[in-house]
């Protein structure tokens, strides 16, 4: 028995000596570095928690070469895709290294998250090279590369916006609650300075565990204090539908006290999960697929026809990215450098399923318009319904103004 | 701590002063059991040797090497705790996570010297592995992990929380460290960021190497075979154990640091618990209660990962839960323990 097991463990070692060898032949043979391509590597959270949100957004990318084919300016294009696995600043540095060092990356794109973005950008600077980052809002991740461009949108965009235009549509008296983390507190902050820019009043505000799952004793003591309006930040999941369950349990009547939020409050599956609590819901966002434009329907139509969903801002962060890289790459005549990328990427203007867009040739960042939308019920769907809008928004938290 | 306070403890040659109740025969051969367990066979040199290689060979992949280097070392680390003094730990990365940031504050406060950044980091950790080893050396068992888990759960949210310090979610930024001795930069490539953490590793390695053999060693050894009699021989068992994690804790901070200051980054998972169940996966696939079992264990684990996720970078985990499964179920003993048991069949084979 005794010489089997072992003969059983000494063939098993052998086994996976076998099948890790291979793997462990670190000198494989390098990517001919044929010229005539572009090489973009995809740093993105391919696997867990995140993994979604990078595969709306490869699905619009895969959408855009198919729609745009996979050659500019005679240069083909190749897509090199590399898992950060969540957050990780280290791992998304290294892979953002190795995308250069080793398979000769001339762009580094995705970038869902800030804290891997800000990593990122340290070594597009170092290495010259251009960068696009497709969502991570924060507004400082700009300043770490001049060879960045964002083609999403910024938290303080999005919220000091929102803030004023509360204040101006009759909401003075304000409670604000958020979510205790970077992007909550992001967002508190930027919506609190445009309500007292616009000459409201912040009448509290509390921050709640990322991971909460009752909001009942939050509500109860926002309703204490009986503002116009309650502003609400949380990071999407099942969190929409506590907070509508809540909303209900400590008899908010949103007709008197309107809920704000930002978009993940009444995204599609939010919405979903809500159901008729949600109607009445006010949000801000860039980008929403019940956009009325010929340009949105047709991308939303496409969109559905390969992957089965609606696109979202993910989706189009990643769409509007590739339009940036391809029409870069046609301005300068297909140089991949930093700089001439970057140069032409200055002031581009275009127009997206989305709306207007332009990157500010000063800040390299976002300039687009921001929609104010109400939930309401379309047919017998709930659906986010364009109630304003604001053009022409530029980031008002960029450090470099 | 204790053994620092007797130096001479930590000498291989003073086994023989040990005052053991023996025959000269078995004493004798006692002495050249341990003897040739410290003696450096020629696999070890091999394997130190091939540690070079990535220079040589594939010097694209030397971020990556440099990663596992630092893999290496944390792995090392939980093998002094886990491996060698039966101490389970679920929160490990609390002290990584300490010495990362330590590091990382360290630069953004104005000294980006990457040595002394080096001690003072492993300091602050090993500072704060010596205060909770006062909790961890009362429990053992499931207690442990309970309370273990909790420390790194508790760091983290504090963390969290303080975020005028240590930049919250967004990781703290401004992290700029200065070159090596001000001549090595720290290049793209990775020559100087895998030559560094290669260089603290086998230095870190020759110290708990030497740790491991000495009497303090075989102590450690005895508490975590029987916990309950080793006080009938005389020995302390919590002081051991409060002096081998302070230690462990210590390394797990140098650890910490080399990765701040090598990718000059520190964020919240630095110290989260998906970094501590990483780092006992490692120890599990090389093989616990071995010196080289985190070495060969973060070796094969970050370079499986890297290459499972190239392949696929959705759906990768799944084939690093089968090597996982694969290892445990034919190698109980990990890596390092079934090539030990072919090695023993081909030399019994005449």
């Amino acid at each position: 028995m005794q010489r089997l097991l072992a003969g059983a463990g000494g063939a098993a070692a052998l086994l996976l000596a076998l099948v890790l060898a291979p793997l462990l032949a670190l000198a494989e043979l390098h990517p001919a570095i044929a010229a005539g391509t572009v090489r973009i590597a995809l740093i993105m959270c391919y696997s867990g928690q995140f993994a979604d949100t990078a595969t709306e957004m490869d699905d619009a990318i895969k959408l855009y070469m198919q729609q745009h084919g996979d050659t500019v300016a005679g240069e083909k294009i190749k897509l090199i895709r590399k898992d950060t696995g969540g957050i990780a600043p280290d791992a998304a540095k290294r892979l953002a290294q190795e995308a250069i060092v080793r398979d000769h990356a001339d762009i580094l794109a995705g970038w869902i998250l800030t804290p891997n973005a800000l990593a990122g950008g340290d070594v597009s600077k170092a290495a010259k090279k251009f960068m696009v980052v497709m969502n991570a809002a924060t507004s400082v991740i700009i300043t770490k590369s001049p060879y960045m461009a964002r083609t999403s949108s910024t938290t303080p965009q999005l919220n000091y916006t929102f803030g004023q235009w509360a204040v101006k549509n009759g909401n003075r008296k304000i409670y604000t609650m958020v979510s205790g983390y970077g992007p909550g507190i992001d967002a508190e902050t930027w919506f609190q300075k445009g309500v007292k820019d616009a000459g409201g009043q912040i009448v509290g505000s509390v921050r709640f565990p990322v991971d909460n799952p009752d909001f009942s004793a939050f509500i109860q003591r926002a309703k204490d204090v009986n503002p116009q309006a309650i502003y609400i930040w949380v990071p999407g999941g099942a969190q929409p539908a506590a907070v509508g369950k809540a909303l209900v349990e400590r008899g908010i009547d949103i007709n008197k006290t309107k809920i704000l939020g930002q978009d993940a409050l009444a995204s599609e599956s939010a919405l979903k999960s809500m159901g008729n609590q949600a109607l009445g819901i006010i949000t801000v966002s860039n980008y929403d697929y019940n956009h009325q434009s010929k340009l949105n329907d047709a991308f939303v139509k496409a969109y559905n026809a390969d992957f089965h969903r609606n696109p979202d801002f993910f989706s189009i962060g990643g769409y509007d990215g590739m339009h940036l890289i391809y029409a870069a790459l046609k301005k300068d005549g297909g140089k991949t450098d930093g700089a001439s990328l970057i140069a032409a990427a200055r002031g581009m203007r275009w127009e997206s399923p989305r709306g207007p867009m332009m990157i500010d040739p000063k800040t390299r960042d976002v300039v687009q318009t921001v929609y104010i939308r109400r939930v309401e019920k379309v047919g017998n769907e709930l659906r986010n319904v364009d109630i304003d809008s604001v053009p022409h928004v530029k980031d008002p938290g960029n450090p470099m103004k | 701590m204790t053994f620092a306070s007797r130096p001479s403890g930590l000498g291989v040659a003073n086994v023989k002063s040990a005052p053991l109740e023996v025959t000269s025969e078995t004493a004798a051969g006692l002495h050249d059991h341990l003897r040739a367990q410290v003696r450096w066979r020629l696999a070890e040199i091999a394997f130190w040797l091939a540690t070079l290689l990535p220079f040589v060979l594939a010097p694209d992949y030397l971020v990556l090497a440099s990663q596992v280097a630092i893999a290496a070392l944390f792995a090392l680390s939980l093998d002094l705790i886990l491996g060698f003094s039966g101490i389970i730990s679920l929160g490990h990365a609390a002290y990584f996570g300490v010495g990362a940031y330590t590091a990382g504050l360290l630069s953004v406060w104005g000294w980006g010297e990457p040595l002394t950044g080096l001690v003072i980091a492993g300091l602050a950790a090993g500072l704060f592995g010596y205060v909770t080893s006062f909790i961890v050396a009362r429990f053992r068992h499931l207690a442990l992990i309970m309370i273990t888990l909790g420390i790194g759960l508790l760091l983290q949210q504090g963390a969290n929380s303080a975020s005028w310090l240590t930049g919250g979610f967004d990781g703290l930024q401004g992290i700029d460290t200065w070159p090596i001795l001000q001549h090595f930069e720290f290049d793209l490539y990775g020559y100087t960021a895998y030559g560094y953490s290669l260089i603290v590793l086998f230095i870190v390695f020759l110290f708990a190497r030497r740790l491991v053999y000495s009497p303090f060693g075989l102590a450690l050894r005895g508490i975590r075979e029987n916990g309950a009699r080793m006080p009938a021989i005389g020995a302390p068992v919590y002081a051991h154990i409060r002096t081998i994690y302070t230690i462990g804790a210590m390394i797990a901070g140098i650890a910490g640091a080399l990765l701040a200051q090598t990718t000059e980054t520190v964020s919240l998972e630095a110290l989260g618990f998906q970094r501590s169940a990483d780092v006992l996966v490692m120890l599990v696939i090389g093989g616990t209660g071995r010196l080289y079992g985190g070495l060969v264990g973060a070796i094969v684990y970050v370079v499986a990962r890297d290459r499972f996720s190239g392949l696929n970078p959705q759906y990768w985990y799944f084939w690093i839960g089968l090597l996982l499964i694969a290892v445990v179920m034919a190698l109980p003993d990990g890596i390092l323990g079934g090539l030990e048991r072919l090695a023993r069949r081909l030399r019994a084979k005449p």
